[in-house]
């Protein structure tokens, strides 16, 4: 894309438009490979220091497993965006977290394509947003024709702890296969008032009951990068 | 130990509690029982400082320190224990995890030293053990997955683990079979002390045939309108409260 988006693109509709505008045009990263057979991993993160746009073609070829994690949080605006074809037999794992307050945008944007038969994916993430932050996942999933037995499965969860944050869930489905398996749930909630008046009740104050509870419900999308769990703790701790 | 004075209080703008007043001493065990609808859960969530739980009038303290001017939390680390009627379920929290940060936030707040994680466990195995719960399921989110009964064990673990100074069980008996019944009025039983106090509240007399109280108070209306020894559980148990709610 060479032109400035604007909120008429779908996938730049949530965006903090100023920002893109400041950070435009963008330079191009060189494209990802997972070459056949292999294994890797790639974690990204966006701390919020300054707007930044993080997006990447990558390609898993067949048999080739990509786990990925990443990490948006901070005050300004993030972006991360992930194109991925998969190869037969590819398997594609994301793992997001998005961390918000104060007037910050972040958003993970991802197309999945389902290239050919029997490829995977999985895509788990989590928002925690706070004042009048904004989170978006826009997460498309593309099955090509005669791409039988993919299975795809898109988790998003937010939760808001204010009701001046805004959560953006857009699981999307593109399928020309007849034989495929794609799932996906979103939801968008507050923290369980039953779970903090319980965890009062046995001394636990506000404050360390939110970090509790804001630390599990992260907890699934950074299962496999300690690294950035650690930095999402810190943050939730620091910052809510 | 504790002491109630003219409790009124109101949810949602209802007056539940209309002047209840109670104290139990130390060593002591009382039972509040009552009809449904006579204001015995939110008894125990006023007691526990629970937010939409309004107090309008009267006084509760605990030996000596006014629980009402005190948030949830801090009732909680002056020696106050509520046993939940229905646990809740918090997934992503493990039971170690949310019981150890309880005590620890506990004794920080009561200017003590923190349990180490060595002494934590030591801590908490016996208790795990003497209520029939193993460890592995205290590694597993709070009560996510628990039965009914196991639930129940989970809170007496808790219980005996915190150590409060005064007890509220609300309906601490229901939905348990006769040898979760048998573990927990054992375990009340034995955390009975000449320096704590234990409030039961009960719909049935079940449990008082395991736990017998110094004390049973019949509940009608938000207020206590009969008192007296054990014996009076059984002729509740027997009559009913249709004499009391006539009255």
């Amino acid at each position: 894309m060479t032109a400035l988006p604007t909120r008429k693109d779908e996938a730049w509709r949530y965006s903090d438009h100023a920002a893109v505008a400041g950070l435009w045009p963008l330079t191009a990263t060189a494209p990802l490979v997972v070459a056949a057979g292999t294994t890797a991993r790639r974690t990204i993160v966006l701390d919020g220091a300054t707007p930044a746009i993080d997006a990447h073609d990558i390609t898993v070829e067949a048999g080739a497993t990509l786990t990925m994690a990443v990490l948006a949080m901070g005050g300004s605006f993030g972006r991360v965006a992930l194109d991925v074809t998969l190869g037969q037999g590819a398997h594609f794992e994301l793992g997001g977290v998005i961390l918000g307050r104060g007037e910050a945008t972040n958003e993970i944007v991802t197309t999945v394509n389902h290239a050919a038969p029997n490829a995977t994916s999985r895509q788990v993430i989590r928002s925690v947003l706070d004042e009048r932050a904004t989170g978006s996942y826009l997460g498309k999933v593309a099955v090509a024709r005669g791409a039988q037995k993919s299975d795809a499965v898109q988790s998003v969860k937010a939760l808001l702890l204010s009701r001046s944050a805004t959560a953006n869930a857009k699981p999307e489905l593109e399928i020309f296969a007849d034989d495929v398996k794609c799932a996906h749930g979103a939801t968008v909630g507050e923290l369980n008032k039953d779970a903090l008046f319980y965890m009062a009740s046995r001394g636990i104050g506000a404050e360390e009951a939110r970090a509790l509870l804001t630390e599990a419900f992260i907890a699934d999308a950074l299962a496999g990068a300690p690294e950035l769990a650690e930095r999402a703790i810190a943050w939730l701790r620091r910052e809510l | 130990m504790l002491q109630i004075t003219d409790l009124h209080a109101t949810v949602d703008g209802k007056a539940i509690l209309n002047g209840l007043t109670l104290t139990v001493g130390a060593g002591e065990v009382h039972a509040i029982m009552g009809p449904n609808g006579a204001g015995k859960s939110t008894l125990s969530y006023v007691l526990a400082g629970r937010a939409g739980y309004d107090v309008t009038g009267g006084t509760v303290m605990l030996n000596g320190v006014d629980l009402l001017a005190l948030d949830a939390h801090e009732r909680a680390a002056a020696g106050l224990f509520l046993g939940l009627q229905y646990p809740v379920e918090i997934p992503g929290v493990s039971n170690l995890t949310f019981l150890r940060t309880a005590l620890n936030a506990q004794r920080r707040a009561r200017g003590e030293a923190e349990a180490s994680g060595a002494e934590f466990m030591k801590l908490v195995k016996v208790q795990a053990e003497g209520f029939g719960l193993s460890m592995d399921m205290l590694k597993r989110p709070v009560n996510v997955g628990f039965s009914g009964g196991e639930k129940k064990r989970n809170e007496m673990v808790q219980l005996a683990v915190l150590a409060p100074r005064v007890a509220v069980l609300d309906e601490t008996d229901s939905g348990l079979d006769i040898d979760a019944l048998r573990v927990v009025a054992d375990g009340i039983n034995r955390l009975r002390s000449p320096t704590t106090a234990t409030l039961l509240i009960t719909h049935y007399q079940r449990l008082l045939d395991y736990v017998v109280p110094d004390r049973v108070h019949v509940l009608v209306a938000g207020r206590i309108v009969r008192s007296g020894g054990p014996e009076l559980a059984a002729a509740l148990e027997r009559d009913g409260y249709a004499l009391d709610q006539a009255a």
